[in-house]
């Protein structure tokens, strides 16, 4: 993938995830009021579909945004070639998709 | 007439090397550059820099002045060094020849690598009439001043960081050759600002544009070669 997309997705997938940051904090600040417990937290997000494609879909920007971030910073504070940086991103990405994914479904899944 | 002695280090060398120390008459009037061919004239004439012009025009004479990098003809001791302490070093992020002179091949390569003018008149034609208020000659024209000096190329970090990183310079005349209308290819262009290296390794801090000696802002040019990068790709162009 060409220089001008990953910028270009990097862009894009920060701008999908600023607002789903603000929604969250926003939510944060309501959840807290008059004390804060799990079971409170897993009642509203088990079985959500609303929940689970929202924070789904962070996960996924995050995991398309950062890799091509750090990639940048390895480029500029390793001495690792191009290629191996890329491959390392690549699993990077998934690793965080993967751990991310797994987060989403153990606090939406199970449940009614 | 200032009164006292300048304290002055300046490197002699290549990538090894040691400062040596002169003491330097102040003066009432007295540029960096003044301070340097005075040193090479009385006390060190094997000393190795680069002048032409004097007058801030042809871009041979920057140096790195306490830390910071200055074009040195226009560089006022004074200003720079109230205390009367100059430490004078070569530009950053090149090899060291001599003394204070550095290898511009690097700088001046990727300058080339982005492409020369090449237009699409003959000498038959008559001069290509430009109008002044056109918005594309105008960010040309912002950017057109720059007198190869590698200052911003020094001050910048991510040349530091990055060999293969174009630098500030040689992105900023991409951009100028990306608006001017007289370009045959300007696709082209456009495409080897945007090779691995290029204007979207640049992270917007604005050193280049901060030490600029006339004033240029690279960020600006690079900025707009990223915004055309998108367009092009909106466009389903050679991004
Ligand atoms: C999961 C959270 C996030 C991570 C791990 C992350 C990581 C990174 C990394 C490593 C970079 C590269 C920094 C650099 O090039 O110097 C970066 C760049 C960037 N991030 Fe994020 N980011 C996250 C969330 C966000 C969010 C929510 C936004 C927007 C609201 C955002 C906007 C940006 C922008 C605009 C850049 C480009 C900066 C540049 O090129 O210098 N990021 N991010
Ligand atoms: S704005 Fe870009 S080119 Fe200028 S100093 Fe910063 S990284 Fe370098
Ligand atoms: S952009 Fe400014 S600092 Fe950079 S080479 Fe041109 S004149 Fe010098
Ligand atoms: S000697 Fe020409 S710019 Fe300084």
């Amino acid at each position: 993938m060409s220089e001008a997309r990953l910028f270009a997705l990097q862009r894009l997938t920060a701008l999908v995830m600023a607002p789903l940051v603000l929604v969250h904090l926003v939510l944060i600040v309501y959840a807290v009021q008059g004390g804060l417990t799990a079971g409170e937290i897993l009642e509203r997000t088990r079985g959500s579909f609303f929940w689970g494609l929202f924070y789904g879909a962070f996960v996924l920007m995050a995991a398309i945004h950062a890799p091509i971030g750090l990639r940048n910073v390895l480029r500029e504070w390793t001495g690792l070639g191009r290629r191996p940086i890329d491959w390392l991103m690549v699993a990077f990405g998934l690793l965080l998709l993967l751990l991310g994914w797994r987060a989403v479904v153990a606090v939406v899944g199970g449940g009614a | 007439m200032a009164e006292g002695t300048l304290e002055v280090r300046i490197w002699r060398g290549g990538d090894e090397g040691s400062f040596g120390a002169y003491a330097v008459p102040a003066r009432e009037n007295q540029t960096v550059l003044d301070v340097v061919t005075e040193v090479q004239r009385r006390f060190e004439p094997s000393l190795a820099y680069r002048f032409s012009c004097r007058v801030g025009v042809c871009g041979s004479c920057a140096m790195t002045i306490n830390g910071t990098p200055r074009w040195t003809c226009r560089t006022h001791v004074k200003r720079v060094a109230p205390e009367g302490r100059l430490t004078i070093e070569p530009l950053r992020n090149m090899k060291r020849v001599k003394d204070l002179a550095c290898d511009m091949d690097g700088f001046l390569d990727k300058w080339a690598s982005v492409g020369t003018f090449e237009g699409t008149a003959t000498r038959a034609d008559p001069p290509a009439a430009l109008d002044p208020a056109n918005p594309a000659r105008q960010e040309v024209d912002a950017a057109i001043q720059c007198i190869n000096c590698a200052v911003c190329y020094a001050a910048c970090d991510v040349v530091a960081w990055d060999p293969h990183y174009l630098g500030p310079a040689a992105l900023n005349r991409a951009w100028t050759l990306y608006n001017d209308a007289r370009v045959a290819d300007r696709g082209a262009v456009l495409e080897s600002a945007l090779q691995p290296g290029g204007c979207h390794t640049c992270h917007s801090h604005g050193a280049c544009t901060e030490h600029c000696p006339v004033g240029l802002s690279p960020t600006a040019s690079i900025a707009g070669l990223k915004r055309a990068s998108l367009l092009s790709m909106l466009k389903g162009g050679r991004a």
